[in-house]
């Protein structure tokens, strides 16, 4: 079927690009994310990932108004700069520019040197800079054009060789940033996760509230990422330059690129890589929870077998869950994304070995595309973030939330899908949602399915 | 305990107002300020809250994907027919759209979907980038509409023009242009409009429902679950109804330039606001009905009988707790302070995203002494404020909740996005409920506030 080709867009399937920044800037210790543009896409961004964090996320803004649209914004940039500085004291300042400040054409990286020179006499913070205006990307490209940012202007020096791995996780849940730091610890690797949204977007309740919630990747812990034994990426449809790509140009640190560890195999190939830069074996409590997990698509396999699903989101975390459906017996029959990398389907077919048919694959999609093509693929099941809720309603199938946003369920920061034990909480999920679907759907109401 | 300085900024200072302490001379109106991370939202956010709940129009953001995506569906503006307002359409324009201009394709985009959704009229919005590209709204929509045969109204509303409160401007100067463009014959002399309700959970079902009682037809919702054909024709009502200080009042004071007709300001939240509210109204039609006040203040006691005896249980409880408000627009405020003088809390702090000196100075006249006063505020001052007040309930917006919740404090949701009904009566019993219940739970026995004070 040939997918429709509409001038308009409904219900898009992405986000804007310093979204994505904002997110990734919010993963380093003692940063504050600063948005340079009008303050309104500040203002919507943060209320977009309070509602999925339910956490505190403050983005600083230039507020532009109309007379710097019309002078450039330099002055306002400045200014904010220097307010974020008194009241936050930050270490870091991670700048974003938006579609206004990128039409109108502001150099933030001359700025920021005439910053340096006007205020050296300041105790400045590192302030990087990313451009991302969201006429040539999706918060995805702002999420990685803000880690390489940091990676190529925080990481200016080779550091001593200290054997650490240097991770660039992607866009992924607290809950699995903590559990691949477990991962790290039990093969007796140090490890910089960059960014490390753990615990800025998913911290304790506290007596006062902290201008700038603790935690996130240390900025000497950025520094030393020179030095490191090797970098894993994860990712298949990353673009060529990145944060990984970065470090082993400048310094020579070897850069592995892995997909996103979802389901059996592509966490395997990541343990296997672990193994190979700890010299050692997998730890016997993976070797168990693997087996576990093996036990559980056995336990599993009738009631998802054969099942057609939708599958969208990120490029990366849809050809994962592909992958992953794809050992698991359920068929993908519609792939979708809402940005263009051109990746996705080379990737897909990679990874779906195992399907019987491969799924129709689109990028640059919207959800009304989606809606169309999904008529006549009937599906049994959608697998994504919050925002197909609409249409697996109107489907009557049930909707397996991954991603970002969930903002109509509870729990999105601690959402787990990495690593073997990731896969058993998705696993689970998916048996229950066509069981509960089986239940509420029959005459009879069965107690044991 | 004084706020810390280090929570406001020196440049902020005049935003900032005690009760009490000497004259209130409040700094207003002001572009927020760069680097302090303001709760505020833009222009186009401002003209997107007004216009939204149109139900059976079409809403196009002409501008990069963010815009459209970040307003899809967030309000909680209901209808009782077409759901058209629920999806978001953009143009999401690309980088050669920037380069080339975007006229083009929201032509094209204007093409497609009014033939695909058949509305009735269509809203398009400019965001800052289109300003800046300096597409020609107008003249896209002037060509538009004579293609489609329906109104197609460019909305003015490029971020960066100021706050949101310019938005609300550019929305009135959109709906003004649908205005006297219906047949008004067979509208009752006893009809009002209902301006500045969007209808959220349903609120101005509630509303509707008193003024049927009362004999007062309402001749359109501007703009909760409002339609295009009643917006039209609503110059035939005899008295515009409008509630909440910013959003709809340039609509009203441009009808009644134009068409003479009067407009009240109203509120419908809390028990004597409504009960006023009513009885404006009533008052107004008494001439032309002198049954009109007999039955109003019969409405007004049914509904005070069911309320009252429910209040006293949660009053309580919640007698002696304390409040911070910080709402969008100040009108709000007013009536939340007398709401909660029914549950006996006492309001410590109140705040405005929008509030005029007028109404700043109202705030100061109506709170106790030593009630924190502020303008455009943010989440360092916030917490402050709440630390210092020793806050029991914040009420708010989504984007205060996880300044409440992270330092152990009740919260209610007080915004467009709210799916709980708070207006009339029944509202005023859903509101203590949910600040009962909110006020009330165990949880707070464990937040770090809580435990140091109780060990
Ligand atoms: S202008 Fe650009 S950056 Fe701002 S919200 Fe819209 S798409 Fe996002
Ligand atoms: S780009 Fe402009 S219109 Fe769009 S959200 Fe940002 S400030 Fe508002």
């Amino acid at each position: 079927m040939l997918k429709p080709n509409y001038v308009s867009t409904t219900n898009a399937c992405k986000l804007c690009t310093p979204l994505g920044a904002a997110l990734a800037f919010r993963g380093v210790e003692k940063s504050v994310p600063f948005l340079h543009g009008s303050q309104g896409c500040a203002t919507y961004m943060r209320r977009y990932i309070i509602s999925h964090f339910r956490e505190p996320m403050d983005i600083a803004s230039s507020a532009l108004g109309e007379k710097h649209a019309v002078y450039g914004g330099a002055p306002n940039l400045k200014k904010g700069l220097l307010n974020v500085m008194k009241k936050y004291q930050p270490q870091v300042i991670g700048v974003a520019t938006t579609c206004l400040t990128e039409t109108i054409g502001d150099d933030v990286g001359m700025i920021l040197r005439e910053f340096r020179k006007e205020f050296s006499d300041l105790d400045l913070p590192e302030v990087v800079h990313v451009n991302t205006p969201s006429y040539s990307g999706t918060h995805m490209d702002g999420w990685t054009g803000a880690v390489r940012a940091m990676a190529e202007q925080l990481v200016v020096e080779k550091a001593r060789a200290n054997g650490s791995v240097n991770l660039f996780g992607g866009m992924i849940s607290p809950g699995d940033i903590r559990a691949l730091k477990d991962i790290f610890g039990h093969f007796g690797l140090d490890a910089t996760i960059l960014p490390d949204i753990s615990e800025t977007l998913d911290g304790p309740a506290l007596l006062d509230y902290e201008p700038i919630p603790s935690g996130g990747t240390p900025l000497e812990a950025i520094r030393h990422m020179s030095g490191a034994a090797c970098s894993i990426e994860f990712g298949r449809c990353l673009p060529a330059r990145t944060a990984g790509s970065s470090l082993q140009d400048r310094f020579g640190v070897p850069n592995v690129r892995l997909g996103m560890p979802l389901g059996l195999r592509e966490t395997d190939r990541f343990l296997e890589a672990l193994s190979e830069v700890a010299s050692r074996g997998v730890p016997r409590r993976y070797l168990l929870e693997r087996g576990r997990l093996v036990d559980s698509l056995v336990d599993g396999h009738k009631y998802v077998a054969g099942k057609r699903a939708i599958v969208y989101g990120e490029e990366d975390l849809v050809v994962g869950l592909v992958a992953f459906l794809s050992e698991i017996g359920v068929q993908p029959v519609l792939a979708a994304t809402g940005s263009r990398t051109g990746e996705m389907v080379a990737n897909i077919e990679r990874v779906g070995g195992d399907l019987r048919e491969q799924p129709q694959v689109h990028e640059g999609v919207d959800f009304h595309e989606i809606a169309e093509m999904a008529g006549e693929l009937k599906p049994d099941l959608v697998i994504g973030h919050s925002k197909g809720y609409r249409y697996a309603r109107d489907w009557g199938v049930p909707l397996v939330r991954v991603g970002f946003p969930i903002h109509d369920r509870f729990g999105g920061q601690r959402l787990r899908i990495l690593g073997y034990g990731g896969a058993q909480d998705l696993y689970d999920r998916i048996v229950n949602a066509v069981l509960e679907k089986k239940q509420s759907g029959c005459s009879v109401g069965y107690g044991y399915l | 305990m004084k706020c810390e300085a280090s929570a406001l900024l020196d440049e902020r200072r005049e935003q900032v107002h005690r009760t009490g302490q000497g004259p209130i001379d409040m700094a207003c109106n002001r572009d927020s300020l760069a680097g302090a991370v303001s709760q505020r939202a833009c222009v186009f956010c401002g003209s997107r809250v007004v216009l939204y709940p149109i139900a059976d129009a079409l809403h196009l953001v002409h501008g990069p994907v963010g815009c459209a995506v970040y307003t899809w569906d967030i309000r909680g503006a209901l209808s009782s027919g077409p759901e058209l307002h629920r999806l978001s359409f953009t143009t999401d324009l690309q980088e050669t759209d920037v380069i080339f201009g975007g006229e083009r394709k929201l032509e094209a985009a204007l093409d497609e979907l009014i033939d695909r959704h058949g509305p009735k009229a269509a809203f398009v919005y400019s965001t800052c980038i289109v300003g800046i590209i300096g597409d020609d709204l107008e003249a896209v929509c002037r060509r538009m509409e004579e293609k489609k045969g329906i109104p197609v109204i460019p909305v003015q509303s490029e971020g960066f023009k100021g706050n949101k409160r310019e938005g609300y401007n550019a929305a009135c100067k959109a709906l003004f242009r649908l205005v006297g463009t219906g047949d008004t014959s067979r509208i009752s002399g006893i009809s009002v409009n209902i301006l500045g309700d969007f209808n959220l959970a349903g609120e101005i079902w509630i509303i509707r429902e008193y003024f049927r009682r009362m004999g007062v037809e309402v001749v359109a919702n501007i703009t909760g679950d409002g339609r295009v054909a009643d917006i039209r024709r609503c110059h035939g009502a005899a008295l515009n109804v409008v509630q909440c200080s910013g959003a709809t009042l340039d609509l009203a004071k441009m009808m009644e330039e134009e068409y003479g007709i009067p407009y009240i300001r109203v509120s419908y939240l809390g028990i004597e606001d409504m009960a006023e509210s009513l009885y404006a109204v009533a008052d107004h039609f008494s001439e032309a009905d002198s049954d009109i006040s007999r039955r109003t203040s019969e409405l007004v006691k049914e509904e005070l009988d069911l309320l009252m005896p429910r209040l006293q249980e949660f009053r309580r409880d919640l007698e002696g707790k304390r409040v911070a408000i910080y709402v969008g627009g100040a009108f709000k405020a007013f009536s939340l302070i007398k709401a909660f003088r029914h549950l006996g809390m006492q309001v410590v702090m109140v705040g405005s995203q929008t509030g005029t000196e007028e109404d700043y100075r109202e705030l100061e006249a109506i709170t106790d002494p030593g009630t924190i006063i502020v303008d455009d505020s943010n989440p360092l001052e916030l917490s402050a404020f709440i630390k210092e007040k020793d806050v029991d309930v914040f009420v708010g917006g989504v984007k205060e909740r996880p300044i409440a919740f992270k330092m152990g404090v009740g919260f209610c949701d007080h915004n467009h996005e709210r799916k709980e009904s708070l207006e009339g009566f029944v509202g005023m019993y859903n509101f203590a409920r949910e600040i009962h219940a909110s006020a009330m739970s165990p949880v707070w026995k464990f937040v770090p506030r809580r435990e140091v004070r109780n060990a």
